[in-house]
């Protein structure tokens, strides 16, 4: 062999012998207590053939999207006017600071209390994993909008809407989708974490469900989707995060 | 300050047309510092900008022109002293003034069209006159056919004409432009010299235009305002005198242009040795 493996390549290749592997070792286990990825192959055509999988990755997804639009909707304007407004940032920083702080678990029976055991406490609670990372990286995104600029949209007298839509927004656009990306991590946990403990509902259901029943191999169809949902949100923002700005790429490449 | 006509033979300004209105400007013993009075930028610094005129603004680096042209359009405050148009005093940014950046200060998400339509769209015009002046000025700065590149995509020159058709697209009586070519390749800046005074031509705006290159300020000026170094202020105004139109390459070769061109050079130079830059 003279040349060298590309790096998807080596990917692959490392993904091949990973799972090998597993099929090998999963064979030697007990069914119980383990699954092989063939058998995971076969439970997940199962159901997807019964439609059990597609009705409950609806409601989670459903969960999530809502919980995610929440944070989006709420996180970006209360990010650029706390990077706006002095007096704003002060008031809000220590609730902001605090509620961040504080593991977002702990606050699940209290929300159970409010909100009941249904869509709404899970839409709170994705809501509460998503917005942080959402609401921190627009306020830093909008703090670091040039100071040029910022002086160009002075001059031509623009107003305070005009600022944000022309000028903050879109620089801070990058920033923004970091951290909607965060977002997204966080908000799977939330939603898992969610059907867990309030009505035991979407894929979190069929995870608990299926560890009770002892069907490790259904077991894991979820959790393959969880991870196949993450792998694919976070590539798919990132995908955005460099179309929204190529002239970053191109300052980097010179 | 004192009015010095150099050289000799006074030389009659060439006649301007008659369009709207320019507000005279007059900055009034304008004091500026920064960093709480340790630096001291402009000091008793007064000029009066006549209707029309291109006045053309040099000192040493550091002199506080860049200050001094913020003053003007409304972006800071003077700390003594003020700027009047037209009598009016001027405490922030105004419509009719325009300004052109040294650094263009595009925005790097909206496409050449969008740049040049921005001043258009912060003051609500309708679209379809937006449509028509972008493209009426696209069309004057030679950068049709770029209309949905961005500003990355274009060479240092390309990015200063779409600075300048923005700020014209607003249609302001007063330009005011802080070394707008200062960061371009010698060629390039010669080019777009040439190619301000043919837009100068087209539509006669007064232009305040800081630079620091004696060239330029012939080039393009109908006057010199020579400042000294910090705290600065106007040390003397000289009259270019040179008839317009001017073709750069003729005047560089005129009589006219060595003389002011020494006689400038020779005011400035104590200038810059006091501002700690000196050969």
């Amino acid at each position: 062999m003279t040349g060298r493996l590309s790096p998807t390549a080596i990917r692959s290749l490392s993904v091949l012998i990973g799972l090998t592997a597993w099929e090998i070792y999963g064979r030697a286990i007990h069914t119980v207590i383990f699954a092989y990825p063939s058998q995971i192959g076969r439970a997940f055509a199962e159901l997807t053939r019964t439609g059990e999988l597609w009705f409950y990755l609806r409601g989670s997804l459903v969960v999530l999207a809502l919980g995610l639009a929440l944070a989006i909707a709420i996180g970006i304007p209360v990010g650029v006017v706390m990077a706006r407004g002095a007096t704003v940032e002060y008031a809000l920083e220590p609730y902001i600071n605090a509620l961040y702080a504080t593991p977002t678990v702990a606050l699940i029976p209290l929300i159970v209390l409010w909100a009941g055991f249904q869509v709404k406490a899970k839409v709170i609670l994705v809501f509460l994993f998503c917005v942080f990372p959402v609401l921190i990286n627009t306020y830093q995104g909008v703090k670091h909008t040039d100071a040029k600029l910022l002086e160009v949209a002075r001059s031509f007298c623009a107003g305070e809407w005009s600022m944000w839509r022309d000028l903050m927004v879109p620089s801070a656009a990058p920033y923004i989708l970091a951290g909607i990306r965060l977002g997204i991590g966080r908000g799977l946990v939330g939603m898992i974490v969610a059907e867990f403990y309030t009505a035991i509902t979407g894929l979190g259901y069929m995870i608990v469900q299926y560890a009770n029943n002892f069907r490790t191999d259904r077991l894991f169809v979820p959790i393959v989707v969880l991870m196949i949902l993450g792998v694919g949100l976070t590539s798919l923002l990132r995908r955005i995060e460099r179309s929204v700005a190529p002239w970053l790429h191109v300052a980097q490449q010179e | 300050m004192s009015q010095h006509n150099v050289g000799g033979d006074p030389v009659a300004t060439v006649p301007r047309s008659a369009g709207r209105k320019s507000p005279r400007i007059v900055v009034d013993r304008v004091g500026k510092s920064f960093r709480r009075g340790a630096v001291a930028a402009l000091q008793e610094c007064s000029l009066e900008i006549q209707p029309s005129e291109v006045l053309c603004v040099i000192g040493p680096s550091g002199c506080g022109k860049t200050t001094l042209l913020r003053i003007i359009d409304g972006l800071i405050r003077a700390d003594t002293g003020r700027v009047l148009a037209d009598g009016e005093e001027i405490t922030r940014p105004r419509r009719d003034l325009a300004m052109v950046f040294q650094h263009f200060g595009l925005f790097p998400w909206k496409t050449v069209s969008g740049n040049v339509a921005y001043g258009l769209r912060v003051q609500g015009r309708p679209d379809q006159e937006v449509r028509a002046t972008v493209r009426h000025y696209l069309e004057m700065v030679g950068l049709q056919g770029f209309e949905g590149h961005y500003p990355y995509q274009l060479s240092g020159g390309m990015q200063q004409r779409v600075g300048l058709a923005r700020a014209f697209a607003v249609d302001p009586s007063v330009l005011l432009m802080d070394e707008p070519f200062g960061s371009l390749d010698a060629q390039t800046r010669e080019v777009m010299q040439g190619e301000l005074l043919r837009l100068w031509r087209i539509q006669r705006k007064t232009l305040v235009f800081v630079t620091h290159s004696i060239d330029e300020a012939i080039i393009l000026g109908d006057r010199v305002a020579l400042m000294t170094h910090r705290p600065g202020r106007i040390k003397e105004l000289i009259d270019v005198g040179i008839p317009r139109p001017r073709d750069p390459e003729a005047v560089r070769g005129s009589p006219r242009y060595a003389t002011l061109r020494r006689y400038i050079w020779n005011e400035l130079k104590p200038e810059v040795a006091g501002s700690g830059d000196a050969p």
